[in-house]
């Protein structure tokens, strides 16, 4: 059982207690605790399930690598998932409850899969994808879905607030222990503008937890001592809770800052996001202590041995009264030390090194602190909590030779360098046979813009263990980096005197990655190397009997490192197993990636302000407070918002586009076209220019005249589509469609600077300057001349013409264009000006029954006409030659983009499909995209198709379905019948007919 | 996240000021192209771990496009000049070299 000690704990107030949670229970802990060590104080030693086999499971570690202390905090919009409740402070009203378990952390039905472990080997999930489908869909699949994931996300929206901050600097030193303090001072006093950031709420690192004196003081005095001084230099800036998340190219790094986490509703951000342009990085960022893999080692209270001593020092609480130590290092010795001088049972270290006998060893039997070396230990007493443990030879196969009962496991596998950020951006990585561990090869570090390195490790991080090379580390690594800066800053001053720290002398570890050594295949499946994945030593060793030799490979298949904690504690035992399976040494297995983000980060904090209505912004044409107050149902269209429809009250949306429809037809309607991209394209060379964009020829386009274009990529795919007008010898209108505006104004700019940049044009996207309004309607004509002003008359102003001149007062350009089919005028003015003559086309139109009408009406009359609509008939796929559009194709012209691609032999061939109307026979409306079925199947046993819906709508002025489609041959089908399955078993017979439903001749939008 | 200079506007601009265009230098086929040399234009690209030429443009600054040359494995950048011309400049490719011993420059 775990326990407070009565005294101790320096990072404790006693006379503050606290209350808090866990599952529903109410418990108390003092100010200064992690809720992991609050937990340990309440005896508190399951806090969670393994993912896979729901193992009971307990504390590990006491810090950002746990992986088993996931557990749910908050409530409501507060709750967060998945938090580690060794990096979680504690705070009075706390709640946390603990995951992955059903019903309850105690009883957990989904243990059963632990009985069933040895049908859910390593590759379970690929293998089971091969299973008959009957077994997949009753079996595999409902177990699956309900094991899956951890934790559960919240459901009401985030009351708290969330910041992105923006920061320059020229070194950002990441680790606040006392290699990270050295570096900032270093850094520092140069007068660099220096950032040190620490992921947790405390300074100092270990050191403090170590009772490591510097200058003959303990080093917590160091440690403020040194923050003192970095606090008075203007050029530097601390951070606490600032967790560096990764690092980035060119010195991008990003930092998640837990500002008010731990306060929560005090009205600061709950987190920042730190978006730091750094010129060099220092990552002094410690090392993690490896587990040991023997039997047992996922018992509840079996923990890393620095775990241990951290609880015992920092919070004064003991995993238990007896703890035996396991171990092949010298380091773990402290954890027995620290445990017998809080007055502990120590009953044994168990030592895998045939011989033990360096300072550490020596000042524990002097403590009288029983040393077994050559040891290991053969399994652990106990399930859900330790109960003992039974030692056996660590060169043997495990025969038991005692059994020792104790409630407390406190292991040590050695040290590895926390490379991760090194390596984000290319460090690359020694293997350092000595301490059995990787550290970043200074030879090859990750390097900036300029060539020269960028990041530089210090201390731990940069594989120096001991105290004194780890302090003079951060000086060095300071030095390196100023010096990379060139700034000559690092010539400056003096070097200020290091403090001065004892030598320890330290026996070699022995490299252990299984113990016993020689344990057989049943012990193997009963060593964790994975905790939160439930990866265990024989999935590892099958992986590679099965073939997969890649550690990439034996990741993925085995899930090891998958976790939420990405296999912080596992990575180093899990490549190291596979190295003995494999029969290699570890570095030529190497390691998996490293990729950003170090810890998970927050989606609050990713997201900062942008949410609600600063998530996006939303582009409004000059009329759009006119349609938000007339009832319009809005549809983003790209960034824009555009009137859907106006329905009327009591009118269902269907009803409104049918009389929208129906009006424009029969009276005039008014359609917003502001949205519409609008392309300036002018200079001596802008006809020759056009000539290349659009696959039409438009150089000859007269002064005054409009034409209908189409523009191709150079895979010779229709990519947008729309009226361009000459305005006069050098000058042309480009209009595209709303989606358009931004991308083919880039497309032009593209070609114009990197192709043709001796040309002589100029282009300007004009899409905001006017606002454009479509009068609509066979009484439009007549509408417009009552407004008064210019000759609208089909003589002065034909079809597909332009002129400018007056309406009502404003000085307008009008365009004799139509996409409905209509008589049509599309009127531009000032975008100033375009609610005013919105307002008196509204109201001069009354007396002929105006209506506005919105996108759907909008795309059903262009349906009905058989217009094309870039985004339903096109995909990327399709050519103008598809879509009957070979009349907008010049012949005559030497070149075009994408007329080398037209040429090409796919798409040239016969039995591309055609654009064709589609008339239901009973009536009805075609799925939109419903597939026309064909005889027989394909090589993938699917069945054949021969054509696809790509526009469907019920026709208001024909009363039935229509669609648009490409169909296979479908030009030459007129009047054959096609069966489009739709879902439930349906069939829908539909006749191939022309794309143009209404007015055939284009006779209406001609008078 | 990628700094480079625009050399037009002389700003140091981040990536996400920036819109890229990818390898830049890459010679237009027209219609008298073959099939060979016209599929190499629209689908061939060098994709070099080391030396290589990008097209950028400054979206969110002055819209022009320019062209880095930057090594892909180090994340050395050479240089930036306009995309107006078909080779980089002289005190480009002496850039590299001083860098790439022996670097050639191949159209
Ligand atoms: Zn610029």
């Amino acid at each position: 059982m775990s326990l407070r000690l009565s005294s101790g704990g320096r990072l404790i107030e006693r006379d503050r207690p606290l209350d808090f949670t866990f599952n529903g229970r109410r418990l108390r802990g003092l100010a200064g605790d992690s809720l992991a060590s609050a937990l340990l104080a309440n005896g508190q030693m399951l806090v969670g399930r393994s993912f896979k086999y729901h193992r009971p499971r307990g504390v590990v570690a006491s810090g950002v690598e746990e992986p088993n202390a996931l557990v749910g905090l908050g409530r409501g919009g507060r709750f967060e998932p998945n938090r580690r409740a060794t990096t979680v402070e504690l705070f009075d009203g706390l709640e946390a409850v603990s995951q992955n378990h059903w019903p309850g952390l105690g009883f957990d039905l989904g243990a059963l899969n632990d009985l069933a472990a040895r049908f859910l080997p390593a590759g379970f999930y690929y293998k089971t994808f091969m299973a008959p489908r009957g077994a997949w869909e009753k079996l595999f699949e409902p177990l699956i879905r309900r094991a899956a994931g951890l934790g559960r996300a919240p459901e009401e929206p985030d009351p708290d607030g969330y910041e992105h901050f923006h920061v320059h600097v020229d070194v950002l030193v990441i680790g606040g222990g006392i290699s990270g303090l050295q570096a900032a001072l270093t850094a520092g006093r140069t007068g660099a503008r220096v950032m040190l950031v620490e992921q947790g709420p405390h300074w100092g690192g270990r050191a403090p937890v170590e009772g490591v004196r510097l200058d003959g003081r303990p080093a917590a005095e160091w440690v403020d001592a040194a923050l003192g001084e970095l606090e008075r230099m203007g050029n530097v800036h601390l951070r606490r809770r600032a967790m560096a998340v990764g690092v980035y190219d060119h010195g991008y790094a990003l930092l998640h800052e837990r500002v008010a986490a731990h306060t929560p509703g005090d009205g600061r951000p709950r987190h920042r996001l730190w978006k730091v342009r750094a010129r060099r990085i220092i990552t002094a960022t410690g090392a993690l202590e490896r587990p040991l893999a023997f039997v047992g080692n996922d018992v509840p209270g079996v923990m890393l041995a620095s775990a241990v001593r951290d609880y015992v020092v920092n919070w004064a609480v003991a995993p238990g009264r007896r703890t035996v130590v396991v171990t092949n290092n010298d380091d773990a010795y402290r954890s027995a030390l620290v445990l017998r001088e809080a007055g502990l049972e120590v009953p044994a270290i168990v030592d895998a090194r045939p011989q033990a006998d360096g300072p550490l060893v020596q000042r524990a039997r002097e403590m009288g602190i029983r040393v077994v070396s050559g040891s290991a230990i053969a399994g652990v007493k106990g399930r859900r909590r330790v109960r003992g443990v039974r030692l056996c030879a660590h060169e043997g196969e495990g025969a038991v030779l005692e059994e020792i009962a104790c409630d407390a496991v406190a292991m040590s596998g050695g040290w590895s360098p926390v490379v991760h950020l090194w390596s984000h951006c290319g460090g690359k990585l020694l293997w350092e046979e000595g301490q059995a561990h990787f550290r970043p090869d200074p030879q090859r570090p990750p390097t900036g813009a300029d060539g020269a390195p960028l990041v530089f490790a210090a201390g731990n991080a940069n594989g120096r263990m001991e105290t004194a090379a780890a302090l003079a580390d951060g000086q060095v690594a300071a030095e390196a980096a100023l010096k990379a800066l060139g700034t000559g800053r690092e010539r400056g001053g003096a070097r200020a005197p290091l403090p001065a720290v004892a030598p320890e002398e330290v026996a070699p570890m022995l490299p252990v990655w299984l113990m016993p050594r020689k344990a057989g295949a049943k012990a193997r499946m009963k060593m964790w190397l994975d905790f939160q994945n439930d990866v265990k030593v024989s999935d590892v060793e099958l992986a590679a009997r099965e073939g997969y030799e890649s550690v990439e490979h034996t990741k993925r298949y085995t899930t090891l490192g998958m976790a939420t904690d990405q296999g912080k504690l596992s990575n180093i035992n899990g490549l190291a197993v596979l190295s003995e399976a494999l029969g290699q040494p570890v570095p030529q297995t190497g390691t998996t990636t490293f990729r950003p983000p170090w810890a998970p980060v927050s989606f609050g904090a990713i997201a900062g302000e942008a949410r609600g209505d600063l998530f996006q912004p939303v582009r409004e044409t000059p009329i759009h407070r006119w349609h938000e107050t007339h009832g319009a149902h809005w549809e983003p269209v790209g960034q824009w918002r555009r009137p859907y429809a106006y329905p009327r009250d009591g009118e269902s949306l269907h009803d409104a586009v049918i009389r929208e429809v129906r009006n424009a037809r029969q009276a005039v309607g008014l359609l917003d076209a502001s949205t519409l991209g609008k392309i300036l394209v002018r200079g001596p060379d802008a006809g020759r220019f056009l000539d290349m964009i659009y696959t039409n020829m438009m150089s000859t386009l007269k002064p005054g005249r409009c034409r209908y274009g189409l523009i191709c990529n150079e895979n010779g795919f229709l990519i947008d589509d729309g009226v361009v007008v000459r305005l006069d010898k050098e000058t042309f209108l480009c209009h595209t469609t709303t989606g358009g505006a931004e991308r083919i104004h880039e497309h032009m700019e593209r070609w114009l600077q990197t192709e043709w940049w001796d040309w002589r044009v100029f282009t300007a996207d004009l899409t905001e300057q006017y606002a454009q309004i479509a009068v609509v309607g066979p009484k439009a004509r007549a509408l417009l001349e009552r407004l008064g002003g210019m000759d609208v008359s089909r003589e002065s102003l034909p079809f597909m013409e332009w002129r400018a001149g007056e309406l009502a007062g404003f000085a307008v350009r009008v365009f004799r264009i139509s996409f409905s089919g209509e008589l049509s005028y599309e009127i531009a003015v000032p975008a100033g000006q375009g609610l005013a003559l919105w307002e008196r086309l509204v109201e001069e139109g009354a007396a002929f029954g105006i209506m506005p009408y919105g996108t759907e009406a909008l795309h059903v009359m262009r349906a009905e006409k058989g217009f094309i609509m870039i985004g339903d008939e096109t995909d990327g796929t399709v050519i103008p030659q598809d879509l009957g559009l070979g009349w907008a194709i010049s012949k005559k012209k030497a070149d075009y983009l994408g007329k080398r691609a037209h040429q090409r032999p796919h798409m040239t061939d016969p039995n591309r499909w055609k654009l064709v109307g589609l008339e239901t026979l009973d009536g009805s409306v075609l799925p939109d995209g419903a597939y026309a079925a064909a005889e027989g199947v394909n090589e993938n046993g699917q069945r054949k198709v021969q054509g696809r819906v790509t526009s469907s709508y019920f026709s208001p002025t024909l009363g039935r379905g229509i669609a648009l489609g490409l169909v296979e041959h479908g030009p030459e089908r007129m009047g054959e019948v096609l069966a489009f399955p739709a879902t439930g078993g349906r069939i829908i017979r539909a006749r191939i007919v022309s794309p143009v439903f209404y007015d055939k001749d284009g006779e209406k939008q001609n008078v | 996240m990628l700094i480079l200079e625009c050399p037009f506007c002389g700003i140091m601009a981040d990536e996400t000021e920036l819109a890229p265009g990818g390898e830049a230098h890459v010679r237009r086929v027209g219609p008298e192209g073959s099939d060979e040399a016209f599929e190499a234009y629209l689908f061939m690209r060098r994709n070099p771990c080391g030396v290589h030429f990008e097209l950028w443009r400054h979206a969110h600054g002055c819209g022009r496009w320019f062209i880095a040359a930057r090594n892909t494995l180090t994340l050395e950048v050479y240089g930036t000049y306009p995309a107006q011309t078909d080779r980089p400049p002289a005190a480009i490719v002496r850039a590299i070299r001083r860098r790439v011993p022996g670097w050639e420059w191949q159209p």
